[in-house]
């Protein structure tokens, strides 16, 4: 093996501040589209258990529409077949403001929407029907039930599950690349391009990544000891794809 | 919609990207099938390992799983494509580096599924079988696996799932399985539109239909759960 390490590379002309920008966008299209996979998933998940059949057989289409086929497709479709579908103006639009970067934030949210509701699902069905039926028989309506009683009970259980599935989400968001994104490992794909120091750059995407997830695992532990509910855990689908 | 030009390169897509048999060492079948069976017999001894008394082995066991479940699995395909020729002298071809990142990265996962199964089975079991006379190891292989391998199986069929759709980014190296096949295919035709929905149709049926028949199992196998 003959390769000699030379890690000044990564601090020495532009890789660091390549680096940067590729955790910062990571961060941003990793952000943006968690509020909207949590949004889908809530609203998916919840309407899975509703006791009205059409919607539950609506938001199961959804489901299992987006989570059975790979991100990597979702985000050609987003990006090479969407937008000549779209008008004019808006295509031109969107390929003035970085349309690689809309379409993997759409494909990415959709997608783990779609993980996310299963989760949500879950913590739901843990939840002791007794529950929802006291809170009926209250006087409250349905909707009323799920937002004041059922959700707020499920999102306290799920937070273990949830906070594995925003890892994935997070992990997921490099899959960008093939659309043109400029994330992590496309940043990282770049300074290897340039500086043919790939063991180097590799290792410094590895470690970030790393430190990433660590740091939000970490946070989440507490935040999980913090709203723990005495006595309950969420099982079922946790491990599903 | 113009559906001639799935119909034109059906034989391209299906028969050289999804299973394999053409002129590329390809195929999205021919990547997932052989990944699974080495990442699962891999996984075993992950599993075992982590369940080791011996902190030796269970703490390195314990770090390749959660290493390889911190990182992004288009990070691990890049360091095998970039690593190994600096390693072996010599750039490998696309099947051999998709294969290598899959087996040791789907490892880490499989292992976690080996070593809840291991851990499904009641503890009554490995203490009967001691007390009768068996060895450790052969608890282990005579009363243990067997049984915990029947508890995997739905877990394993819903990672063969994850698997299949994870090797559509081995098109990132440019191996030629169902996504590049279309890509290739849209190089040419300009239909992205036909031709991605039609991928994602292919994807959809296999893992809809596996994750059907992984929850049948799982009935079956454990009918008061469900």
């Amino acid at each position: 093996m003959s390769y000699t390490f030379n890690w000044s590379v990564l601090w020495t002309g532009q890789a660091g501040g390549w680096l940067l920008d590729g955790l910062i966008t990571t961060i941003e299209i990793s952000f943006l589209a968690w509020w909207l996979a949590v949004t889908l998933g809530i609203l998916s998940g919840a309407l899975r258990t509703v006791p009205l059949a059409p919607l539950r057989w609506a938001a199961a289409a959804y489901v299992e529409f987006f989570r059975n086929v790979p991100l990597l497709v979702w985000m050609f479709f987003g990006y090479f077949a969407v937008p000549p579908l779209l008008p004019d103006a808006v295509r031109e639009w969107l390929f003035e403001h970085g349309a690689e970067f809309w379409a993997a934030l759409c494909a990415l949210g959709v997608y783990h929407g779609a993980r996310f509701s299963e989760v949500i699902r879950a913590g739901i069905q843990a939840i002791p029907t007794t529950q929802f039926e006291a809170a009926v028989s209250t006087g409250l309506t349905v909707a009323q039930a799920y937002r004041l009683i059922i959700l707020p009970i499920a999102l306290r259980l799920i937070i273990p599950p949830a906070t594995n599935e925003s890892l994935n989400l997070l992990k997921n968001s490099s899959v960008a690349l093939t659309i043109g994104v400029a994330e992590l490992t496309f940043q990282t794909r770049q300074i290897e391009t340039y500086t043919a120091k790939a063991f180097e750059a590799l290792a410094a995407g590895t470690v970030i990544y790393l430190l990433l997830c660590l740091t939000i695992a970490t946070v989440m532990a507490r935040v999980e000891r913090r709203f723990a509910i005495p006595g309950m855990i969420a099982q079922g689908a946790v491990g599903e794809n | 919609m113009e559906l001639r030009v799935i119909a034109d390169n059906f034989a391209f897509l299906i028969l050289q990207g999804f299973f394999g048999f053409g002129a590329f060492a390809g195929g999205t079948l021919r990547l997932a099938v052989p990944a699974i069976v080495f990442g699962f017999l891999l996984g075993i001894f992950i599993g075992l390992g982590r369940l080791a008394r011996s902190r030796w082995i269970s703490v390195p066991m314990t770090i390749y799983v959660e290493f390889f479940r911190g990182v992004p699995l288009v990070m691990v395909i890049f360091w095998f494509w970039f690593i190994i020729p600096v390693l072996v002298g010599k750039s490998l071809p696309e099947y051999s580096v998709a294969l290598t990142a899959f087996v040791v990265f789907e490892a880490a996962y499989l292992g976690e599924i080996v070593r809840a199964g291991i851990q499904s089975v009641p503890r009554g079991q490995v203490e009967a079988a001691i007390a009768t006379g068996l060895t450790r190891a052969q608890a282990m292989r005579h009363v243990i696996l067997p049984q915990a391998f029947r508890n995997m199986i739905p877990a394993l069929v819903t990672q063969f799932i994850v698997l299949l759709k994870d090797t559509s980014l081995a098109s990132i190296i440019g191996y030629v399985d169902l996504t590049k096949a279309a890509q290739i295919v849209n190089n040419r035709e300009i239909r992205p539109f036909e031709l991605y929905l039609f991928i994602a149709a292919v994807y959809w049926a296999c893992s809809y239909g596996m994750s059907r028949y992984a929850h049948a199992l799982e009935r079956r196998l454990n009918p008061q759960a469900a």
